[in-house]
């Protein structure tokens, strides 16, 4: 029989490496902003605060379950997976990690603060594609392969792909 | 005064679960592809904003109904959401100037409830603004292509506007929930919300070259329970797994 180990948060943190968004698996719940926060109580039970991306996000319950099977592996038994709607969730929270393996994978990251002349006078930023970098390019959809991007398309290379949108 | 905030959330709760529903109804049948996924994602929004308003009315309530209870296990004249949002889909033009219509609504309602005296509310409220702010700018395109498009597809938008304005009424007009709940601080002046509405609708609409139908009889009644007749059939269907068997998981 083995006795529950005591972890603290950091140990707690290392081992939620492993969670992943189960949509965009190159993602840990830590890049994407969704790991709120760790603590663990005086009777060794850990806490995890999660922050939903999207209200209908079908990958939360699935992050919630993966959260519990991680721990529990590394007989952590005592879990409570908490739900904090505010602040809401914002793509700011992005990792700068988060951003490059994006983009290494063909998804274009949310874009980001400009003091572009052109975006400030109104016109609209525009999405460069990740894999020709050119910014020629158009919108097909407002939404993609999920609820957080929407669809792409670059008329220099004509590739079509997906824009994680900015929220 | 809680009976009027448990039913003040349960109808915003009601009001995503039913359009949602309905959006659902899009899944495998859309006119392509693309609009496939974003309908089903819009549907996926609203489903989670249901779920969020209906775990916290039942809180509300503290009778120890969680938002499965509320969702499946509530009768029709249980039911507060505006009548629009259970009407049929009807066609595309149909769907999208609804659409539209709520998700300027919505973008403007929960754009106040973020500083409802309602925590939890206000915390839901700031999560769905975002989106209902994307799903206005998507709606609002297809109302500019629809109306501004084709002679087909002017006379199909103006047709759905005509039929669903006599909706809106509902929208507009505060009654004792809403006014109890102004009074205390947790919904915003709904008279001041509306005219508001009016003001961004009616320009948008314009620019479509849609004319905003005059202003005469009103369908209301959605708030008290009393429903069309197609709410029933759209139960019968979102609860009939639940109430045949009752408890079921998977």
């Amino acid at each position: 029989m083995s006795t529950p180990v005591a972890l603290d948060a950091d140990a707690v943190r290392v081992l939620l490496e492993d969670v992943r968004d189960p949509e965009i698996p190159i993602l840990t719940i830590a890049d994407l902003g969704v790991l709120r926060d760790v603590s663990v109580d005086d009777d060794g039970g850990v806490t995890v605060v999660i922050t939903p991306t999207y209200s209908g996000c079908p990958a939360m319950q699935t992050i919630a379950d993966d959260i519990r099977a991680v721990l529990d592996r590394a007989q952590c038994t005592q879990v409570r997976i908490v739900t904090r709607l505010a602040p809401a969730w914002t793509t700011d929270w992005l990792s700068p990690a988060a951003r490059a393996k994006l983009l290494e994978v063909g998804i274009a990251p949310p874009l980001e603060p400009t003091s572009d002349k052109r975006v400030l006078n109104g016109h609209a930023q525009a999405v460069a594609c990740p894999r020709c970098r050119s910014h020629d390019t158009e919108p097909v959809s407002e939404f993609g392969s999920t609820a957080c991007k929407a669809l792409y398309r670059c008329r220099s290379c004509l590739e079509p792909f997906d824009y994680f949108k900015c929220l | 005064m809680s009976s009027a905030h448990f039913q003040y959330v349960l109808r915003l709760g009601d009001n995503a679960l039913v359009l949602g529903q309905r959006l659902s109804e899009w899944c495998g049948h859309s006119p392509f592809l693309e609009e496939d996924i974003a309908m089903a994602n819009t549907a996926l929004d609203h489903i989670g904003r249901a779920r969020m308003l209906l775990s916290h009315a039942g809180a509300i309530e503290g009778r120890g109904r969680d938002e499965d209870a509320l969702a499946y296990l509530r009768d029709e004249r249980e039911f507060g959401n505006f009548l629009v949002c259970e009407l049929p889909n009807g066609d595309y033009a149909f769907t999208l100037v609804r659409q539209y219509l709520l998700d300027v609504y919505h973008q403007l309602l929960f754009e106040a409830l973020t500083a409802s005296a309602d925590e939890e509310l206000a915390a839901i409220a700031a999560k769905a603004v975002k989106e209902a702010a994307y799903h206005a700018r998507r709606s609002g395109d297809w109302v500019l292509r629809f109306g501004d498009g084709t002679d087909e597809s002017q006379a199909r938008a103006q047709a759905a506007l005509d039929e669903l304005w006599s909706y809106t009424g509902e929208l507009c007009t505060p009654d004792a929930v809403d006014e109890a709940m102004q009074a205390a601080g947790i919904a915003p002046d709904l008279e001041q919300l509306a005219a508001r509405w009016r003001e961004i609708v009616e320009a948008h609409l314009a620019a479509a070259t849609l004319s905003v139908p005059p202003a005469d009889w009103q369908a209301g009644g959605g708030r008290e329970g009393l429903h069309t007749e197609h709410m029933g059939r759209l139960l019968a269907e979102m609860q009939f797994v639940q109430r045949a068997y009752p408890g079921l998981n998977w």
